[in-house]
């Protein structure tokens, strides 16, 4: 397969009012045509900001070095109507539906407008297109949904329209932000088997973000960790959960509580989670670290393959089999 | 659970807003030092149960009694209220929009020591430290406002304040819901401690039910406003036997699973 995507040491620094900060440190990833990534990592860790950059949907002031390929273009340069075509070709479907929807037009109006004046379709065909991929997302009598206004649609129902609204460009590649985050659970599992059937229909790739490492484990084929801006652990996302490389991902694993057995005491991870630009140097993860040692904190930590997936930790192969001793199961 | 005191007693519980029924007949018994989780998705009425609890809404009809004393009814002058806020505390879920951003943590619950057991100055100071080493912050934090503090360690400053008037029962409402993953279990942990130190009561209203099962005895799941199912918590999760409460342990990602549609999964259940 060759990848659709591919972010090679990716750094990003957003202007603040203290100057430029650091949010994400030579982040490297790649998604194949079809592919479904999981990017998993808690506050801070520069998953979103990762995606922002692939859409060039950045804040303004963004600093980027590195690179992002899709399709063999050169994602960061691209200006006015080349830029406009590579985000009808990566569409991005965000956590709160309702905060990226107009409250005061029509669900017609918002799904259709896109089409309507970057496409030049017409109104009446743009509206069919809008009815046609509502049902494609499981929406039944899409024509009386086209009709209404986002407060008469529920959390899940609006989220919906959002994906069914990505999908109307045609995209190649969909970035999910926490997606389905705010949903119900088993609203939840209704979007996420509507997006694996259309993974499936469309060939469509994926990038989905979020901080739900079993979640990623079943609608991935792999799954990327990143923590404090890095990407740490790439992995097959059927693996990562039972066995993971890098200490940082075991430990989340770990803290989870089990919907099958009650822990003693839960493995919590000491400390909080970092931002690239609070980062100590050398490793990261050390100050928080079970494994941790004094080589670890004196240089960068690099990545390397190890057993069919890539880790950001020289212990790492010292480490097998260890990461998770002593853990509930 | 007769050789047990019940602390929280709610029966025949129901709250209606203008036709729409938010709970109807809402029944369970808490006993001391147990944990009782209200399970159910958006619009099941569980928060509103909560809030009935804590006298922020005004139940249509039914009763509930807690540490023997009925609180169904609006309470009659100051000293009741403030009885019955020694009695039920609460946590909400947005530790960013539940603390006065203008006052220290130590600030906080001093002045809840203050309006509900008084002492002097130094005492209080002596007990704000007991109840911020409970929760697990230190006094820095604590002297700190809440926009220097993340979310997991405000959601510490809200136990603290809760914890404060010693009250026999918490509510938490998704107090962990919207907490990093690593910082939920050290709030969980922290949860745990305290319930075995103080023999405290929890009711736990989460839509988790991993969680729910790490902190919980028994657990009812509410499906629009009504208990469809339940039981003491691991049998409830293990062997579910109502329609709803198999959804809703189906919906649950792990090891093996796939998203279905719903009505796929309906047939499967």
């Amino acid at each position: 397969m060759s990848d659709l995507l591919t972010v090679k040491d990716l750094t990003v620094r957003l202007k603040m009012s203290t100057g430029m900060r650091e949010v994400i440190t030579g982040t490297s990833l790649s998604i194949a045509q079809g592919e479904a990534m999981g990017l998993v990592g808690e506050s801070g860790s520069g998953k979103s900001m990762t995606a922002k950059a692939i859409a060039r949907l950045l804040p303004d002031g963004a600093e980027t070095l590195g690179s992002v390929t899709f399709d063999g273009v050169d994602v960061l340069a691209l200006t006015g109507d080349e830029l406009r075509e590579h985000r009808s070709q990566v569409a991005v479907v965000f956590q709160d539906p309702r905060a990226h929807i107009n409250p005061v037009r029509r669900i017609d109006d918002f799904m259709t407008e896109s089409l309507r004046t970057l496409r030049d379709v017409p109104k009446k065909e743009a509206s069919k297109r809008a009815a046609t991929v509502l049902e494609e997302v499981g929406i039944d009598d899409p024509a009386k949904r086209l009709r209404q206004y986002p407060h008469e649609l529920s959390g899940g129902m609006l989220q919906r329209v959002m994906i069914a609204t990505a999908l109307l460009s045609e995209p190649r590649l969909l970035l999910a932000d926490e997606c389905t985050t705010a949903l119900d659970v088993t609203t939840q599992a209704e979007v996420m088997a509507i997006l694996d059937d259309l993974r499936k229909d469309r060939g469509l790739s994926m990038l989905f973000i979020t901080h739900d490492l079993e979640l990623a484990g079943a609608v991935c084929d792999r799954t990327t960790v990143m923590y404090a801006g890095q990407v740490v652990e790439t992995r097959a996302a059927n693996v990562l959960h039972s066995d993971p490389l890098h200490p940082y991902s075991a430990a989340l694993v770990d803290a989870r509580p089990s919907i099958d057995s009650t822990a003693e005491r839960l493995r919590a991870i000491p400390g909080r989670p970092l931002s690239a630009f609070e980062a100590p140097s050398g490793c990261r993860f050390a100050p928080r670290c079970l494994f941790v040692q004094d080589d670890c904190r004196s240089h960068e930590q690099v990545i390397t393959e190890l057993d069919g997936g890539f880790v950001r930790c020289e212990r790492a192969r010292d480490l097998r089999g260890e990461l998770r001793e002593g853990a509930h199961v | 659970m007769s050789e047990s005191e019940i602390v929280l007693s709610v029966s025949g519980l129901r709250k209606v807003f203008g036709s729409q029924v938010a709970v109807d007949d809402m029944n369970f018994e808490l006993p001391a030092g147990k944990s009782l989780a209200i399970v159910g998705e958006s619009g099941s009425g569980k928060t509103t149960v909560a809030r009935m609890i804590v006298g922020l809404e005004k139940p249509t009809a039914g009763t509930i009694i807690a540490c023997g004393r009925d609180r169904s009814k609006p309470s009659r002058n100051g000293a009741e209220r403030k009885l019955r806020g020694r009695e039920v505390q609460i946590v909400f879920q947005d530790p960013y929009s539940s603390l006065d951003p203008r006052q220290t943590g130590a600030g906080l619950v001093d002045e809840v020591l203050r309006v509900h057991h008084g002492g002097d100055a130094s005492d209080r100071a002596k007990r704000v430290a007991e109840l911020a080493a409970l929760v697990g912050l230190d006094q820095r934090q604590m002297n700190a406002m809440p926009k220097a503090l993340s979310g997991g360690q405000r959601q510490r400053v809200a136990i603290a304040r809760a914890l404060a008037t010693d009250p026999r029962v918490l509510i938490l409402d998704e107090s962990v819901a919207a907490l990093d993953v690593s910082i939920q279990a050290q709030v969980l942990n922290v949860l745990a401690d305290i319930r075995d130190q103080r023999g405290i009561s929890y009711v736990l209203i989460s839509h988790d039910l991993a969680v729910v099962r790490q902190l919980t005895d028994e657990a009812v799941v509410m499906q629009r406003g009504v208990v469809v199912e339940r039981g003491v918590t691991s049998e409830l999760l293990d062997h579910p036997q109502h329609p709803y409460t198999k959804l809703l342990r189906a919906s649950v990602p792990g090891p093996g699973w796939t998203p279905q549609r719903a009505r796929e999964r309906a047939a499967a259940v």
